[in-house]
């Protein structure tokens, strides 16, 4: 484990809390939809005129979607380890925003682990490091159910 | 009063990486499609164009840029952008000139000329601007097409397979096309062992990017009527609807959908082809050919849905019976769409209404779809734009 100092890659995008993470949204005061990221100027739903929202974290899981892999580097502004390791990537539904929330999956769990309607958690883990920082996002990690298989 | 318009004639550049400025890719598919329409260039009332954004600032004023190109002569200018759907804009400004009767006769146009490789955002660290986010997190153009055609698999039981199919299809339409940039019969096996890209899309599923240059002149029905052309293919709807919130399915370069919460998801490829149909009073099932923009192989499956050319689900089934192949019951893409051309962006839209002209015309050579009546164009782009063109014999 690094020691350096950890940094989200986007302030203000994702917390964790008692070792549990969340998407940080809104939420519109006036009709409540949900908005990730966050939004706190002016509600997208056409039937509302709403200005006021409230911050909310998002529910931590849901379920896959789709999902896919990035075989080759993505340009900048991503920031690939030399040599690059292709990463998973799904789309996970919460249930509660009806919402698709795009992220990496976690490290170990390829394409062919996945299936639609699985059940996903959010985690934060390392995006990138550098030789002063590891920069942090969030990644999706199949939910364990034990004793499946 | 009707709402058609006629095309009179069109031209193009041929699609390729060759290097030249964009404006004379432009020209040379303007001075084509006049020659074509036996129509003067002096007698053009207004120069529609689409903006490329890759090529300074001639680009963003491609409508002057062109009119310059051709030799200033007092007509009016406009220019549109709208991504991908920037010709099918352009085209949309010239058709309310005429209907309006403020111009008789208009050329539309657009020409690209791309950067070598893969595009990428802009420098800086902008996390405001969804498309850098994207990007600095791992997320790239294939990865909303592998999730597309990932969802078709979980869903439907479309494999790697049918994806092939679309590709081999489309390569066969575009071996004798003198446009397109990769004139080259591929075999299922040769798709298949192309890289892996984003699972389960293959370097061989996915689009290139091209220079290209595609340009139409398009008058009043009175005025092609004047000059002995009444029986021109005419242009029966053009939509350019935005989405309606929410958003149903994650769309490039967003990371998240809208939230459903409050209001029903609406899926705006399919609002696309539903405005234009509703326009032009025509069915799906009257439609002889499509010219769909299949960035990648699996959307083309997704399209000929959304086009509703068959059930949701069953698109796949359509092109392993062939029935989307030349001489089929409903051919998609007889251009060999773009995966013999190559993304153009600012050309793409009107290139599809330049294929359909032809096809329409009985001037498609070895590609021509028997009989062709009722022709439509559909395609999507970047940040709510997206386009679907009506033509009619």
């Amino acid at each position: 484990m690094s020691t350096k100092p950890q940094v989200p890659v986007l302030e203000g995008w994702f917390t964790e809390q008692d070792g549990k993470a969340f998407l940080l949204g809104t939420r519109c005061c006036g009709c409540g939809t949900y908005y990730f990221p966050r939004l706190s100027t002016y509600c997208k739903n056409p039937a509302c005129d709403s200005e006021k929202f409230e911050e909310v974290p998002l529910s931590r899981t849901g379920k896959v979607w789709s999902f896919t892999n990035a075989c080759y580097e993505p340009p900048e502004p991503f920031v690939a380890a030399k040599p690059f390791v292709p990463y998973t990537i799904a789309a996970v539904e919460l249930d509660k925003e009806k919402m698709i929330v795009l992220g990496q999956v976690v490290e170990g769990v390829n394409v062919s682990d996945l299936k639609a309607g699985m059940e996903m958690e959010l985690v934060v883990a390392t995006l990138n490091e550098d030789e002063t920082t590891v920069k942090t996002v969030w990644k999706w990690q199949p939910v364990v159910t034990g004793g499946a298989n | 009063m009707s709402g058609d318009i006629a095309i009179l004639g069109v031209g193009m550049h041929p699609w390729g990486k060759w290097g030249k400025n964009f404006v004379q890719y432009g020209v040379k598919a303007a001075r084509d499609a006049l020659k074509d329409a036996g129509v003067n260039w002096t007698d053009i009332g207004f120069v529609s164009g689409a903006a490329t954004m890759r090529c300074g600032y001639p680009g963003y004023v491609a409508g002057a840029t062109f009119a310059q190109a051709l030799g200033w002569q007092g007509a009016e200018v406009n220019t549109s952008y709208a991504a991908c759907a920037s010709g099918s804009q352009a085209l949309a400004a010239a058709r309310t000139k005429i209907l309006s009767g403020a111009c008789d006769v208009a050329l539309v146009i657009g020409a690209d000329t791309t950067p070598k490789g893969f595009l990428a955002p802009q420098k800086g660290e902008r996390p405001d601007d969804p498309d850098w986010v994207r990007f600095r997190i791992g997320i790239t153009n294939p990865t909303y097409f592998a999730l597309y055609a990932r969802r078709r698999m979980e869903m439907y039981g479309d494999t790697q397979d049918d994806f092939a199919l679309v590709k081999v299809k489309n390569a066969r339409h575009g071996f004798t096309n003198p446009n397109a940039r990769y004139r080259k019969m591929f075999s299922a096996e040769e798709v298949a062992a192309s890289n892996m890209v984003a699972d389960p899309l293959r370097l061989m599923d996915i689009c290139a990017t091209s220079d290209g240059g595609a340009a139409l002149i398009v008058s009043s029905l009175e005025y092609a009527k004047k000059i002995g052309r009444g029986d021109a293919v005419k242009i029966a709807a053009i939509s350019t609807v935005t989405p309606t919130f929410a958003s149903a399915v994650i769309e490039m370069p967003d990371i998240a959908t809208d939230s459903a919460a409050a209001v029903q998801a609406h899926s705006f490829r399919a609002a696309l082809p539903k405005k234009a149909y509703e326009e032009a009073g025509i069915s799906p099932n009257d439609v002889s050919v499509a010219e769909v923009y299949d960035l990648s192989t699996a959307l083309e499956l997704d399209w000929m849905e959304d086009l509703q050319l068959c059930e949701r689900g069953t698109a796949a089934q359509l092109v392993r019976s062939g029935a989307t192949t030349i001489g089929g019951r409903i051919p998609v893409n007889p251009s060999g769409g773009l995966a013999c051309f190559g993304e153009a962006v600012p050309a793409q839209a009107l290139a599809q209404v330049c294929e359909l002209t032809w096809q329409l015309r009985g001037q498609a050579g070895e590609r021509q779809v028997a009989n062709a009546k009722v022709g439509i164009t559909a395609n999507q782009g970047l940040f709510g734009h997206g386009s679907s063109v009506i033509l009619k014999r």
